[in-house]
């Protein structure tokens, strides 16, 4: 029993029935991103302005990882576009890139996870904030016996929690280490989702798509290595996969195009 | 069971002449065959039957809430002890805690909806139909479509699941509205929300998989218009789910956010429960999350009774023996209601602080939506005049939709007007309107579909006369439940009152000594009982119906054509039951959907492949 | 009409007119629905299979259902837009003038009503959630003095008769709803938000507060709020007898 079109288009709708699959699939993936969209306009909206973060994230690394992003658009096309002229190995390279590319997008962007985990802000009891890099914790620090002791450093300190919000033109804090006893700790937190709403959206929106690129990376990875064999049997299904693959990414890769400025731009 | 039931199609001579090998290929795997099929029939057969279980058990937790209405504190006869033993002290003594109740309540909405009524719509039916009657051999992908069942399967398994886990289910509603369904400090939640994501991802496959279907694989000839109207509905229905879950699932995990990670995107600042300032950062929006779960839940709404209509015109067409009046207008008009139906969402948030701007907005659109439905209703209506109507039991069910649905869908206008809204928000008139549109209206499509194509399924036909006493006492019984209702919230009693509104009687004013104005009447209250007794007899009504049909699948009578109802559309060209790739020969359509009683011809029906004889 | 829908009594200005779009929407609903059932049993009398062995190909051949919807759709935008838009815009957007009102500020928490009476000015100073604890309920800003002496009271509030009342509702814990039945007034009380409501009592009596929200396990029982609606006089008194009331309101 075949399923008819699934290799060539349906002459009146001119797709195949994974292209016009992946399409669908996708109108639901901008609603997907749309809904949280729209939440982070709204939780932006009902944040008092001088509340709401500015250039907490580091530019350098998003705009690199745009840049990776946006490389691997082209290498996924081009790797289906090898394919179209039979050019095998030019597709094994090119979609090797993008998979490295992937790769690369990924480990930067747990690196800045990692960040933001060893970022703290320390109020303490004097009502003073120290915000900075955790280096280590001594090894009796407790906060609840207020034993031991913090070191971190690019601390800034200030008085309220106001002017950490917006650090866009903030001259870079100083690189000396400090070191402050759980005595005088009243609180402390890192950067995690729960710090603000800023990072709460953050973290949801880019671990979703880091999701995305993770689900892409793998299916490249299968098209790159065993289901390549395809290619010897059935190279115009193969192709058809490929480009079908390459539509995901393209989206994938459009919705950072947005998350880039939303997040680390404004 | 499945077995069993597939073993009997096995011995119809159509499936052997599809596969004359039969016995070899059926030794080669059970688990192929019948549990991972990738066939779109045993699908949708797997739907059916998980579905019509979630269905069962959404009703029995209703029961329980019921007889807890109308006897606060009493311990519920039969099922008290049994519930004390599997949920512990929740249920002590045999009396459902108000945390249990609302435990049940905010299950049987999410059982009812997302784990019963979609997956028999559209899992079921849409399944095991729209290939059938667009004339392919499958779904477009048969791979994604069992899983799409798996993640279903799981997610109800999420579900059931935590009504075992320590504090139970989720138990802010089905509409989990922030905080509350945030700061109840137990799993149930977070256990709905995983079991969300995973019904919304299989929604979001089947749904794709059944739109690529109809417009890759329709059979040479088969244009746009001459789909069946069923086939349209659940085009429209797959385009709701495919779109409007989405949002759902941002506002899902923002609240798993919420939940495990500590983050406050649904809560204020200053939050304070219990007598705690809660430990959070604060910031959030609780409205946030309405918006967001209404752009669902209202068109999912639609996605409960598009497909219902579709069934219904499909038995009716056939049992009228004529065309469907105004096919084209059925099609526009679903078409209508499938776009308007994502600009109406905020009808369902009138009381939360809404300007006259935005209320003028949502209560117009509201409005226009109404008529797209009536269209589709009056078109059905219409389709009546000039038939030769038979009353058989799918008939039944089909034409007692009607009105029901016409009930459920006109109380929905004194809710569309924000200022009459204010009067009747959340109370037992919202529960009446749209329980008249899912339960007598949806479940009877269901019910009706289920009669009508047993015999394409089983081969076999079930029992008229107790599928006719099933009809009557349901159709009676229904409307003994959600009529009083209306009454009820006319009145004033709020739902989801775990002890059935009594601190807000006359009675227990009387009683405690208060002196106030109102207070629901002992009439009123009353009706608590009449309901509690009539729901009692829709389940003891379900009893003709789960026996006729069991007992038909293995001995009902042999249906002895494969087209026993006379119909036209391509489902019923096949042979009976279809064996796997459906048709013995691909078909092509010559003519529309509903060629009954053309005149100038012998028989008062031409199916959709029978080649023009004028021409030949 | 009203008798058959069982309204109950209504107690304050106006919710004659929330009776009155009801009443409207019922008369359209039965109208349409009685004329359908009728034509719906006569055809299935009519063309029952016995009485109409072959089926008619073209059924209906004349327009009138098109114009039935046309005057469906027609009555549907009159009550639109003559009465819920104008009856809308009077409970959400004409407000009396808080110095002409007895204005309150109402928080919700689980399972019970907090209140709070206004100064003269309909005020009680600068709030926000961030300052609420279990002895500052109302989240008044310690720096902001101007309003101190204001009464509050746990469960029961007291209006005069005749006079607008402007109530602020907010919740410290999760969402509520207020609502009075005979006042035809319903809000849900959202933390973090303030929103206003109004209303003018016309008759006497004490009057339950409904929580018609779903906020937890004690919703079902969160019905010990009531309004008390009394004379001028009287109600001056029962002022008069919360301590440190005098200084503040007249
Ligand atoms: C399948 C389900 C379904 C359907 C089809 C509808 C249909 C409609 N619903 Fe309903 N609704 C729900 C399910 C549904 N609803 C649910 C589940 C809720 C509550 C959720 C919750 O809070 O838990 C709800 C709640 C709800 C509310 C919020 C109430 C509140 O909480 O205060 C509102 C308000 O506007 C509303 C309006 C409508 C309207 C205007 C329609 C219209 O589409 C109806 C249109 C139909 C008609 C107008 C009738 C058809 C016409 C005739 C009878 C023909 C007569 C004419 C001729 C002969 C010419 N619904
Ligand atoms: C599709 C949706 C759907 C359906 C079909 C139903 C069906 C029913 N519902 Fe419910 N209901 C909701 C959706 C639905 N409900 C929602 C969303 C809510 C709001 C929840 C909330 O507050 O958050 C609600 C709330 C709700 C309440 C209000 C509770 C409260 O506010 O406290 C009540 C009260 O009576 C009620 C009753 C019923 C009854 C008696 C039925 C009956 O009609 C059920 C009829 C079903 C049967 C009789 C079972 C038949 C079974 C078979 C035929 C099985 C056969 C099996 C095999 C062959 C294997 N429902
Ligand atoms: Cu408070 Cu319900
Ligand atoms: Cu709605």
């Amino acid at each position: 029993m075949e399923i008819p079109y699934t290799v060539e288009a349906r002459p009146d709708t001119g797709v195949y029935n994974a292209k016009l699959g992946v399409w669908l699939f996708l109108a639901s993936e901008v609603m997907l991103f749309g809904g949280l969209f729209s939440a982070y306009v709204l939780l932006r909206v009902g944040t008092p302005p001088e509340l709401w973060p500015h250039g907490w994230l580091n530019v350098k690394l998003g705009t690199l990882n745009t840049v990776l992003l946006a490389s691997s658009a082209i290498t996924t096309l081009l790797a289906w576009a090898a394919l179209k002229v039979k050019k095998f190995n030019h597709y094994r390279i090119y979609h090797g890139l993008t998979l490295l590319l992937a790769v690369a997008f990924l480990v930067i962007k747990s690196t800045e996870y990692n960040d933001k985990f060893h970022h703290y802000e320390i109020v303490q009891t004097d009502g003073k904030i120290a915000d900075g890099h955790l280096v280590e914790k001594s090894a009796d620090f407790d906060l609840v016996k207020k034993t031991g002791e913090v070191t971190l450093h690019h601390v800034r300190v200030v008085e309220k929690t106001e002017e950490l919000a917006d650090l866009r033109h903030a001259k870079p804090p100083g690189e000396g280490e400090v070191k402050i006893a759980a005595a005088n700790i009243k609180k402390m937190q890192n950067y995690g989702p729960y710090h603000n709403n800023y990072l709460g959206i953050y973290f949801t929106l880019t671990i979703l798509h880091a999701l995305h690129i993770l689900g892409g990376a793998i299916v490249i990875a299968f098209l790159w290595g065993p289901g390549s064999k395809m290619w010897k049997t059935e190279p115009e299904r193969f192709t058809n996969r490929v480009e079908v693959s390459g539509l995901f990414w393209h989206f994938v890769d459009l919705v950072w195009i947005f998350l880039f400025p939303v997040l680390y731009l404004t | 069971m499945v077995t069993k039931m597939q073993s009997t199609t096995h011995a119809t001579p159509h499936f052997q002449a599809d596969h004359g090998h039969g016995a070899h290929h059926h030794d080669e795997g059970f688990w192929r065959t019948y549990v991972f099929s990738i066939d779109h029939k045993v699908i949708g057969i797997q739907y059916g039957i998980t579905a019509l279980a979630f269905l069962l058990f959404g009703f029995s937790l209703m029961l329980m809430m019921r007889w807890q209405i109308a006897h606060p504190g009493i311990s519920i006869p039969l099922a008290g002890p049994l519930l004390e033993k599997l949920l512990g002290s929740v249920a002590a003594k045999g009396v459902m805690s108000p945390d249990l109740y609302n435990s049940f309540g905010a299950m049987h909405g999410t059982i009812m909806v997302f784990l019963a009524v979609v997956p028999l719509l559209s899992g079921m039916y849409g399944n095991y139909l729209v290939p059938l009657q667009i004339g392919a051999n499958d779904m477009a992908f048969p791979r994604l479509n069992m899983m799409s069942y798996q993640f279903y399967f799981i997610g109800g398994i999420v579900m059931f699941a935590s009504f075992f886990i320590p504090g139970g289910a989720a138990q802010a509603g089905w509409t989990s509205y922030p905080p509350l369904s945030e700061v109840i400090p137990t799993d149930g939640q977070t256990y709905w929300l995983i079991g969300m994501v995973f019904l919304i991802t299989s929604s979001l496959l089947g749904s794709a998989n059944i739109i690529a279907t109809i417009v890759q694989l329709r059979a040479p000839g088969l244009t746009w218009m001459r789909l069946p109207f069923f086939v349209w509905s659940q085009f429209v229905a797959s385009f709701l789910l495919l779109l409007a879950f989405p949002p759902l699932e941002a506002a899902g995990v923002m609240q798993l956010m919420d939940k495990v990670t500590g983050s406050s995107m649904f809560l204020p600042t200053g939050l304070s429960v219990g007598g705690k300032i809660a430990n959070v950062a604060g910031g959030g929006n609780p409205l946030l999350w309405q918006h967001l779960f209404w752009f669902l839940a209202h068109p999912e709404v639609y996605v409960l009774i598009l497909p219902a209509l579709g069934i219904v015109a499909e038995v009716i067409a056939n049992n009228t023996r004529k065309p469907l009046w105004g096919y084209k207008s059925l099609v526009y008009g679903s078409l209508g209601l499938g776009f308007m139906s994502f600009i109406v969402w905020a009808h369902h948030m009138y009381l939360t602080g809404m300007g006259t701007t935005i209320a003028t907005f949502f209560q117009t659109t509201t409005m226009i939506i109404s008529i797209p439905s009536v269209i589709i209703l009056t078109c059905l209506l219409m389709s009546l005049w000039g038939g030769s109507i038979r009353f058989n039991t799918p008939m039944l069910f089909a034409l007692a939709f009607l009105p029901m649905f016409g009930i459920g869908g006109l109380t929905g206008l004194p809710l569309g007007f924000s200022a009459s809204d204010l009067h009747l928000h959340d109370t037992y008139y919202v529960i009446a309107h749209f329980h008249y549109v899912v339960a007598p209206g949806t479940i009877f499509a269901i019910f009706a579909g289920i009669y009508f194509w047993f015999p394409k399924a089983s081969g076999r036909m079930m029992n008229e006369f107790w599928g006719r006493v099933h009809f009557w006492l349901s159709f009676i019984f229904m409307n003994l439940i959600f009529m009083p209702m209306f009454a009820q919230g006319l009145a004033g009693m709020s739902r989801r009152m775990s002890d059935g509104g009594v601190n807000y009687s006359a009675s227990y004013f009387q009683a405690n000594g208060i002196v106030a104005a109102g207070g629901l009447s002992n009439n009123i209250m009353y009706l608590n009982n009449t309901i509690l007794w009539a729901a009692v007899g829709l389940g003891l009504a379900q009893i003709p119906f789960i026996i006729n049909f069991f007992y038909s699948i293995f001995k009902g009578p042999r249906v002895t054509s494969d087209n026993p109802w006379q119909a036209t559309t391509l489902e019923w060209q096949t042979p009976t039951p279809p064996g796997h790739g459906n048709f013995l020969t691909p078909p092509s359509v010559y003519r529309g959907p509903y060629e009954y009683s053309v005149p100038g011809h012998p028989v008062d029906f031409i199916a959709q492949d029978q080649p023009d004889k004028a021409k030949a | 009409m009203e008798k058959l829908l069982g309204l109950p009594p209504i107690a304050a200005e106006g919710g004659e007119s929330v009776d009155q779009l009801i009443i409207y929407v019922h008369w359209l609903m039965i109208a349409l629905f009685v004329g359908w059932i009728t034509y719906f049993g006569l055809t299935l009398f009519r063309f029952r299979s016995s009485r109409n062995p072959r089926g008619d190909y073209q059924g209906v051949k004349n327009h009138a259902s098109s114009y039935i919807e046309v005057a469906v759709a027609g009555v549907e935008v009159l009550l639109l837009v003559f009465v819920a838009l104008p009856l809308w815009r009077t409970h959400a957007k004409d407000f009396p003038k808080k110095t002409d009102s007895t204005v309150i500020y109402v928080v919700a928490q689980q399972f019970a009503w907090n209140f709070r009476y206004a100064d003269k000015d309909g005020e009680i100073g600068r709030q926000d959630m961030k300052f609420v604890t279990s002895d500052n309920l109302f989240g008044i800003d310690p720096a902001d003095t101007s309003h101190k002496n204001a009464v509050q009271t746990l469960n029961e509030v007291h209006v005069p008769l005749g006079k607008p009342v402007i109530a602020y509702m907010s919740s410290k814990d999760v969402i509520h709803d207020f609502r009075i039945i005979a006042m035809r007034v319903a809000q849900d009380t959202i933390p973090g938000m303030r929103i206003p409501v109004h209303f003018t009592p016309t008759k006497e009596g004490r009057y339950q507060i409904n929580c018609a929200q779903l906020c937890g396990n004690g919703h079902a029982s969160m019905a010990q709020g009531f309004l008390v609606v009394e004379s001028p006089e009287e109600f001056k008194k029962w002022m008069a007898s919360k301590a440190g009331a005098a200084t503040s309101f007249e």
